[in-house]
């Protein structure tokens, strides 16, 4: 499946990635508005340290170890598209998912709700919003064909 | 192929996913004594707390079986396992055969010999059964006063819970501290604090030695001598494998049911998962019960692989937790109360945000954490355990806040996220 990768020798850790995310993810679909007026956390973790850095979100892995870990059946992975994503109506903030996830790709909500909050591949768009966005071409979405194990 | 599973929880739903990812044709059977869809058993504090309808609960979407093509027989109890003729006797003497049978059938409740446990008013807290039951009899007596042995995982959730519906709580632990199982003092007396500051009373180093009262509970006698009013008991000492449906069969059963890496028990074509069987603990390097719900699904989903011939192992069973009170999150893994020096430990306290973290290594790699009130990435930790990955090089960057993938040397790093 076609998934987000860093290239973390091109990324300069300017975290316009989450700002997309954010604003992709939101109501409005405006970068403003989503910031100011509603609560949107963004799915994609920036790691930086000194000169390196890198975005890092879901990686819709084979294995899906958050999938199973899942207490509500919240989490699901979608078995034509590939994708892992949960049921906000269904996740109660247990955050069991969080314990499971070794990529410490799902992140709990930023506004203090009780649900998480991590990558969908923007699924219903064509490109995700971060890998589009991305000045730098640091992260790019593309098929890999390779099947990991978590 | 016929397939025949007991129980219909985590387990038994990892099973019919593991079969059908293998075999779309064999017949599925799924029996369980208790009448309802697979729902969350972890959310019946949730649910007595009016968190969430029954509705919510459910595991799995109400076109679960059908799509599966599972017959699932609920609300009628296995009386009996036949090894010999391969099949299965229920309480109305309907007799299934099986060619593959599964025994998924979670843990029961432990009850310590107490005088007057009988009575009326007093719960176990396990199943949504138990929650309805607390919920009525609430409703029914008027209740106001709860006493709550146990400081456990289900003692607490139940404690949480009851304090949501405006009850006064009282809860009585032998151990000197909550959670013991899974926290070490430190982090057990900042939890215990925050519990406190909810409304709930403890009593730590004593237990109960008598319920009082005629029918109903009206109160209970404890070790020390001290005597407290309830109108409601809550049992919670904790929870062993239901062990009781292989009696007569020469599956063997230690703790919990025997099995291998593959979820086999001792006598061919019966395999067990879940609470109620005794498998491979990684970080103890020995047969262990670890009954928690991702490890129920993940050896229901590989038993069920290879009942239906497929050839998977299941070796990464250890204890973890993620759990919360009063928005006081936490996860937990693995040896968290190391007994001897041969481990290290790594601490990082802030009291006043209630935040403890606390890693346990053995020979440079991680075998324990504890995560209170800042949990954040911690299956990065969880994943370490599993891989058995030596941290000796970055074990200075562990408890720092933003300790992440960036901390690891970059091929292995690159190699990781490039999947």
């Amino acid at each position: 499946m076609k998934k987000v990768y860093a290239r973390e020798e091109y990324c300069l850790g300017c975290k316009l990635c989450e700002v997309y995310c954010v604003t992709n993810h939101s109501q409005s679909k405006d970068i403003i508005k989503a910031y100011k007026l509603e609560e949107v956390t963004s799915r994609i973790i920036v790691e930086t340290k000194g000169a390196v850095s890198f975005a890092l979100q879901c990686r819709h892995c084979e294995g899906s170890p958050c999938v199973k870990a899942c207490i509500t059946g919240a989490m699901q992975k979608d078995e034509e598209t590939g994708i892992v994503d949960y049921d906000e109506d269904k996740c109660v903030g247990c955050w069991t998912c969080i314990m499971a996830c070794p990529f410490g790709a799902v992140k709990r909500d930023e506004f203090g709700n009780k649900v998480i909050s991590k990558c969908d591949l923007c699924a219903e768009e064509g490109e995700p919003a971060c890998v589009e966005n991305c000045p730098n071409a640091a992260l790019i979405f593309e098929d890999r064909e390779v099947e990991e194990v978590c | 192929m016929d397939y025949v599973i007991i129980g219909n929880s985590a387990a038994g739903i990892g099973a019919v996913e593991g079969i059908r990812r293998v075999d779309r044709e064999g017949k599925i059977t799924i029996i369980s004594d208790e009448e309802y869809s697979a729902y969350s058993r972890p959310l019946i504090s949730y649910y007595l707390a009016d968190k969430v309808t029954q509705e919510e609960m459910k595991y799995r979407p109400d076109e679960f079986y059908n799509q599966n093509n599972v017959d699932a027989k609920l609300g009628i109890k296995v009386t009996e396992v036949n090894e010999d003729d391969k099949k299965v006797l229920l309480e109305d003497d309907e007799e299934v055969t099986y060619d593959k049978l599964l025994v998924a059938t979670g843990g029961a409740p432990f009850i310590p010999e107490m005088k007057g446990v009988n009575k009326e008013n007093i719960s176990n807290f396990i199943k949504l059964d138990d929650a309805k039951a607390i919920a009525s009899d609430i409703k029914e007596s008027e209740a106001e006063e709860v006493v709550i042995l146990g400081a456990g995982l289900i003692g607490l959730k139940a404690a949480e819970a009851l304090i949501k519906k405006g009850l006064k709580v009282t809860v009585v632990e032998l151990a000197d501290r909550v959670l013991s199982a899974i926290l070490d003092k430190e982090a057990a007396d900042l939890v215990q604090e925050h519990l406190e500051e909810a409304g709930i009373n403890f009593i730590l180093e004593d237990t109960i030695i008598e319920f009082l009262g005629d029918e109903k509970v009206t109160g209970v006698k404890l070790k020390s001598g001290q005597e407290l009013d309830c109108d409601l008991a809550v049992v919670a000492v904790g929870v062993k494998p239901n062990v009781s449906i292989v009696k007569g069969t020469n599956v063997e059963v230690n703790r919990g049911l025997v099995v291998n890496d593959k979820l086999e028990t001792n006598i061919d074509d019966i395999y067990a998962a879940g609470d109620v069987s005794e498998g491979y603990d990684m970080l103890h390097e020995m047969a262990g019960v670890i009954p928690i719900w991702p490890n129920a699904y993940n050896q229901g989903l590989v038993a069920g692989q290879n009942m239906a011939g497929s050839n998977e192992s299941y070796r990464e069973g250890f204890a973890r937790n993620a759990i919360g009170f009063f928005d006081l999150s936490m996860i937990t893994a693995g040896i968290i109360n190391p007994a001897t020096d041969e481990y290290e430990v790594l601490i990082d306290k802030v009291e006043e945000d209630k935040v403890y973290k606390k890693i346990v290594l053995k020979d440079g790699k991680i075998v324990g954490f504890i995560y209170l009130n800042d949990v954040d990435r911690a299956g990065i930790l969880t994943g370490l355990i599993k891989e058995q990955k030596g941290v000796e090089d970055i074990k200075n960057q562990l408890l720092a806040d933003d300790f992440g993938y960036i901390d690891f040397d970059k091929e292995w790093r690159t190699q990781k996220l490039a999947e």
